[in-house]
């Protein structure tokens, strides 16, 4: 240690108290990558004054596999079972929104049956990751292990109707360029519309039991708030924004798929705090149930793969296309260019959770440390998608 | 501030969104000349695309993007505020063969042939930003900048100020493709770690070897180092070291 005068000075004044030689002092503290609250190999630098967070920087890349190279490296089909891997709660999504892409680019139409087909498999991806992240979120909070496990067995249902369908249960693989890979038997369909059918029961009780819940309500509103311009100009989309009151829901702007022929309504908070987050993602359940049962009275027999589009050396003409869908995190897209090539000449992933993460810090400023696990856990990130 | 009092069912409090139907946008050359007339001195070019997409963008210099951004945000009938995708696209060194139809006497009579000339364009990298309309509902209208070429000086003028969503994308781009975004607030590598010296996503990237060389004295790597090192002593001096007085 230097002895400079300014030091002797300081160790010859009394001894202070812990209290007062923290006061203004900031704790620098590493928060992951292997804490259970981070969903995964997530880390945040968080400087600390006391237990209020002053600065907060996430780290990424602890997960990091170049999955846009890999793509550019591998024929455009080569990329479909990849993309499961992104975030691995929505496969089915993350399917749709690579094959939207491709159609996009190289002018693909798609059979009616298999857009419905489409939406029954993304509307039922976004009721298992919305009920799963309710459940990790009170499991955050301490609630370990009961709603996490009421999450999980509705979650399970329609895991085995993946599994029943796609011969996988979170590595669906199920959509291709023009369709899907497999039809719909009648019996599955049925057993889908069963389970949908039984699923409100379970949002009203998961609802009465936690939503209402005064912990959970002293724990979350208030917190995290983000202001509607901030969450416009900083790009978060998904359940995030429409938390802040900005109506925005990609199914009715776009209206890609079939979306324009059902009615359902946007969830709306007026607070965009973390407690309007996680009513975001129930009151979406109901509608999402909602648009579940008209696309099971709907749905009609027919193909699923338009037989024009070719399996084997498929070259999309050369030119460029930005495809995007409302997965159930918010925008994921895919922006992709061909040079005429068996291969993209640039494959790009959107990740909603990733970009959706700029705003963390500014939403835990101010917050407790014990706050920060409840707000990272209302933007609901998976790794595998933040780092691809 | 007090919390929120729910009576019921806790749904209460949320509304619902009206169904308000989308803005139609103007055609791009439509934003072309206004950019041109609010901007003054930007050059803005439209590049066309050849897919069925139609996505066709505007390219913007480099000068007056930070200029440009601002206006397409701004302007009451584009309202672009929210910045969807931010991407890097590498192009390297090409030739384009271009082939015309030239008019020439062969053997006496008058004939079209066709002449082809190559022309030769250098690389550079670009950055592609997808921009859309929360208010209007519109979008996306497509800009990208190009830079000087592909050296490690490679620069932009960073977007961020103007849409905060560019902020960890375009770390992306610095990160995986190298090019400096000025006017960043904290440009750094993002995915890969700190002490990384190359650009991954670039085209002409060539992995190494082994990512998980590390030079730890075993085996042939410390009969390698035995080359390179003195002769280390007998005693490492450890027993030699004093507590502090």
């Amino acid at each position: 240690m230097n002895m400079t005068t300014e030091t002797i000075e300081a160790m010859e004044r009394p001894p202070v108290t812990m209290a007062s030689r923290l006061e203004g002092e900031l704790l620098e503290v590493s928060m992951g990558p292997q804490h259970p609250s981070t969903h995964g190999v997530f880390r945040m630098n968080v400087a600390l004054e006391g237990e209020i967070v002053r600065k907060l920087k996430p780290v990424f890349g602890y997960l990091h596999r170049n999955h846009e190279q890999i793509g550019e490296h591998t024929s455009y089909l080569g990329s479909m079972p990849y993309t499961d891997r992104l975030d691995y709660f929505c496969s089915m999504s993350n399917n749709w929104a690579y094959a939207l892409s491709v159609e996009k680019l190289a002018g693909i139409e798609v059979p009616e049956r298999a857009e419905y087909l489409r939406v029954i498999l993304a509307e039922l991806t976004r009721l298992q990751n919305h009920a799963s992240l309710l459940g990790f979120l009170l499991s955050d909070m301490g609630a370990w292990g009961t709603p996490l496990m009421y999450a999980f067995r509705e979650r399970e249902k329609i895991l085995d109707l993946f599994e029943s369908l796609s011969g996988s249960r979170m590595m669906c693989d199920y959509m291709r360029f023009g369709g899907c890979r497999l039809d719909a038997s009648d019996e599955w369909l049925a057993r889908a519309k069963q389970i949908v059918d039984r699923f409100p029961e379970f949002l009203d009780e998961f609802e009465e039991l936690i939503l209402g819940n005064e912990i959970v309500i002293g724990r979350t509103q208030n917190v995290g708030k983000i202001s509607a311009e901030l969450a416009i100009n900083s790009g978060i989309t998904g359940p995030m924004v429409r938390a802040s009151g900005v109506n925005y829901d990609i199914r009715k702007v776009d209206g890609y798929g079939f979306y324009r022929r059902f009615k359902f309504r946007i969830p709306l908070g007026e607070h965009g705090d973390t407690y309007d987050r996680l009513m975001m993602r129930a009151l979406e359940m109901h509608e999402s149930v909602s648009i579940l049962q008209q696309a099971f009275a709907q749905i009609q027999p027919g193909p699923v793969l338009n037989p024009k589009v070719k399996v084997r050396a498929f070259r999309p003409p050369v030119g460029e296309a930005y495809g995007r869908i409302e997965a159930p995190k918010g925008e994921l897209g895919f922006y992709l260019i061909s040079d005429g090539s068996p291969n993209p000449y640039r494959y790009r992933v959107r990740p909603p959770s990733f970009i959706n993460l700029t705003i963390l810090e500014d939403m835990c400023l101010g917050h407790t440390v014990a706050d920060v696990m409840v707000i990272l856990g209302s933007v609901d990130i998976v790794m595998g998608e933040v780092d691809r | 501030m007090p919390l929120r009092n729910l009576e019921g069912k806790a749904a209460g409090s949320l509304d619902f969104a009206r169904d308000d139907g989308a803005w139609m946008m103007e055609s791009l050359d439509q934003i072309k000349s206004r950019i041109e007339g609010a901007v003054p001195g930007a050059k803005i070019e439209i590049v066309a695309n050849g897919s069925p997409s139609q996505q066709d963008s505007l390219l913007i210099d480099n000068e007056h993007a930070v200029a440009t951004a601002r206006f397409l945000r701004v302007d009451p009938a584009l309202r672009l505020d929210f910045c969807s995708n931010v991407t890097g696209v590498d192009w390297l060194d090409r030739v384009v063969k271009k082939t015309i139809k030239v008019k020439t006497v062969v053997e006496g009579v008058e004939k079209e042939v066709d002449q082809t000339t190559e022309e030769k364009i250098p690389g550079y990298l670009e950055a592609v930003y997808h921009l859309y309309s929360m208010t209007h509902k519109h979008g996306p209208v497509i800009i990208r900048m190009r830079t000087a070429d592909r050296a490690e000086c490679a620069r932009l003028s960073s977007l961020t100020p103007v849409w905060r969503s560019a902020e960890f994308q375009e770390r992306e781009i610095y990160d995986l493709y190298g090019i400096h975004f000025d006017g960043h607030p904290d440009l750094r590598r993002i995915l890969m770690w700190d002490e990384f010296e190359d650009h991954p996503m670039r085209k002409d990237y060539v992995q190494p070897d082994d990512f998980e060389w590390e030079p730890t004295p075993h085996d042939d790597v410390l009969a390698r180092a035995k080359e390179h090192y003195p002769p280390r002593p007998q005693l490492d001096g450890a027993e030699q070291i004093a507590a502090p007085q």
